[in-house]
């Protein structure tokens, strides 16, 4: 689960991580009021959207408006909080249409001295979290790590006992920091790798963190997110769930159990198990057509989660076919196909459905579909399935 | 000959006494697989499906003699149940259950590194030796007796391909799946180096999914000590970055976990991958040619 960056500094200050005075605003005379409240002669105002890439996207209504932006007068603060809420604010990551913000940050300005990057991960090949700096701050990290690996310097640390006090002192001495921040930024990684540990983050990255000119470290921009298998022993996180932020048909999917992301393409898509999932995906692209959809209905599917699927899958109008891919294991095919007939005829199909059984009971299943008299394209194996619904989506 | 369980494995099942633990312990029942004992906290001295269940693992082990454990609890207490049949010493663990939180596995990774306990997923299908021993979620009926062993960190992909197997008439000699999270307690790369060692495996079909490293890593120990042939698939070709595809472990992130660069490395290590996953039971019957 991903949160904004303002939550996300509420984490941070609350750990004792050093942010900068800031307040959300959802107006323009909020942000008018929030500049004089931060009394300082220049601030920032940064739209909050998930997304990141907000200083170099613009708006879809105003390509000339950037997503963030310093501010001098609390005139300015109003009109540019004015323009960017309620707008879309398009960035590498939103997609063309961009993602509507509905918040913004006003924050104080700092003498920003240096700019570096901090990131906190699982690291799978380590089993372990580690903690990565780098002297290339403000950049994306991908880049750096991709053009320039030798800028970022990495420490496992012990996820009971945390990072070590060395282990901070030997990154701050990679990043080459003065002598007079050492504390500063000792402080602030042990802080923050407590603060991964103790909420079950999946990702915290602080890109730039700043060294100020009097030489403390402070988060600059703060990003975070959380494992959603332990949300459950997180109250206060779940708490900070935007469903605006979300993908409105992958929320939905979620309350009934279903995996689900939504692609690009035209074939829908319904599938049991992640794996054959995603195989079925790229099956349809080998044959030369473009899934619309990942959806896995799980080990135990039962009708009203097929029934479900089938809504969402065809609430995408760019839906020209349906494949099923279903091997029935545990779950009998016989099941499966009474289940699919019940859905079909409740959910009203107006695309070609092309079904693919095997496992448990398949003879059997097979049978209740060609019995049933309704409309649908049974396919052998896997390849028959792929060519069937490729050619039913033209 | 097989690895991690066959005939004489003697099976615990901790969480028997709930709705997936009961299920599947009757299905390995009916496979032919010896559940001994099951293990509940406050439900000792009840019997499931004509097994008797403990309140502790320690005891199972001591009254039943269990060596092997599937774990059905649920996913907030699944480290615990893990950590508590390291405990026990059971040398052979396997965790079902799906949604286990990733740091409560850096925990439990570290803990079973440290012994001399074999764990395999969570969020996994389980472990099968065909007309031996099943542990875990997999229908039993699909596999055959056979020569080649199978691993791969998803579900009925695995079904998949072993239905594809018995079909061409490759029976297995054990089927493992590894799990499909970040953190698993085994990787490909601990398992081609046990069927390297078995007798009874005559080739190895791994799949692999996108997400991290593992079968690039896979890939360096296939090329080095690997002399039995071994044939690969990878899902996921056409996930795009940075979504999750239904496993915690399947997501593209970091410029790292690609398709391609995987399919790429397995091919350098002489596996012959398998284009699509129609193919993966001819793969293996290629890769057999080739050897």
């Amino acid at each position: 689960m991903k949160i904004h960056e303002f939550q996300a500094k509420e984490l941070l200050r609350s750990a004792g991580v050093a942010v900068l005075e800031n307040q959300v605003c959802r107006s323009a005379d909020e942000a008018a009021a929030a500049y004089d409240a931060l009394g300082g002669e220049i601030a920032v105002v940064k739209a909050q959207i998930h997304a990141g890439g907000r200083g170099k996207g613009t708006l879809k209504e105003n390509p000339e408006q950037h997503g963030v932006q310093l501010v001098r007068s609390r005139d300015e603060a109003a009109e540019v909080a004015e323009r960017l809420l309620g707008n879309h604010l398009v960035t590498l990551q939103t997609g063309e249409a961009g993602q509507q913000v509905r918040q913004v940050l006003l924050e104080a300005g700092c003498a920003i001295a240096r700019e570096l990057y901090l990131g906190i991960v699982v690291d799978r090949a380590a089993s372990s979290p580690v903690l990565m700096v780098s002297s290339a701050g403000g950049m994306e990290i991908e880049k750096v790590a991709a053009e320039t690996p030798e800028l970022i310097f990495r420490e496992a640390f012990d996820r009971d006992a945390g990072l070590d006090a060395y282990q901070a002192r030997k990154l701050a001495a990679a990043l080459d920091l003065a002598p007079g921040s050492v504390r500063s930024a000792v402080a602030f990684m042990q802080r923050l790798c407590r603060l991964f540990v103790a909420e079950d983050c999946s990702l915290v990255e602080i890109n730039p963190l700043v060294v100020t000119e009097k030489g403390d470290l402070v988060a600059l921009d703060a990003k975070m997110s959380f494992d959603d298998n332990a949300l459950f022993r997180h109250k206060e996180i779940q708490e900070f769930r935007d469903l605006d932020e979300e993908e409105p048909t992958e929320v939905r999917a979620g309350e009934a159990g279903l995996s689900f992301v939504k692609l690009d393409g035209n074939i829908g898509c319904l599938v049991n198990g992640a794996g054959l999932a995603m195989s079925t995906m790229d099956l349809i692209k080998l044959h030369g057509g473009e899934p619309a959809n990942f959806l896995d209905v799980g080990g135990g599917a039962n009708v009203e989660q097929v029934t479900e699927a089938f809504r969402i899958i065809l609430s995408d109008t760019h839906v020209r076919a349906v494949l099923v891919n279903i091997f029935g294991g545990i779950m009998r095919c016989t099941t499966i196909a009474s289940a699919l007939l019940e859905a079909y005829e409740s959910v009203g199909f107006d695309v070609p459905l092309v079904v693919r059984l095997e496992g448990t009971e398949v003879a059997e299943g097979r049978k209740i579909l060609e019995e049933s008299g309704v409309d649908i394209i049974t396919a052998n194996d896997l390849t028959d399935a792929a060519q069937k619904v490729v050619a039913a989506a033209g | 000959m097989s690895i991690l369980i066959g005939k004489e494995t003697r099976v615990l099942c901790q969480g028997i006494t709930g709705q997936a633990g009961e299920f599947h312990t009757r299905g390995c029942l009916e496979y032919g697989s010896q559940v001994v004992a099951g293990c509940t906290p406050g439900k000792g001295g009840q019997e499931v499906a004509g097994v008797p269940v403990f309140d502790t693992v320690c005891e199972a082990v001591e009254q039943t003699g269990v060596n092997a454990t599937m774990i059905f609890v649920p996913a907030p207490f699944t480290a615990d149940a893990i950590l508590e049949a390291v405990d026990a010493e059971i040398p052979l663990i396997v965790a079902i259950t799906e949604g286990v939180p990733v740091l409560d596995m850096v925990r439990v990774y570290e803990k079973v590194s440290g012994s001399d306990s074999v764990l395999i997923g969570p969020n996994c299908p389980g472990v099968i030796t065909p007309e031996e021993c099943k542990i875990g979620i997999m229908p039993g009926y699909i596999h055959r007796k056979g020569s080649v062993g199978v691993i791969s960190r998803s579900g009925t992909l695995t079904y998949e391909a072993v239905w594809q197997l018995s079909n061409l008439g490759l029976g297995q000699s054990t089927c493992v799946g590894l799990g499909g999270d970040p953190i698993v307690g085994t990787s490909f790369v601990d398992l081609l180096r046990m069927f390297q060692q078995d007798d009874g495996t005559e080739a190895v079909l791994m799949m692999g999914e996108i997400g991290g490293t593992a079968e690039e890593e896979a890939a360096a120990v296939v090329a080095q000590e690997i002399d039995k042939p071994v044939a690969a698939f990878i899902a996921g070709r056409t996930a795009p970055p940075g979504k999750r595809m239904g496993h915690a472990g399947a997501i593209i992130s970091g410029g790292k976990g690609a398709a391609e660069e995987k399919v790429a490395a397995l091919e350098a290590a002489g596996i012959v991958v398998a284009e699509s996953p129609a193919d993966m039971g001819h793969a293996v019957q290629r890769a057999m040619g080739q050897a």
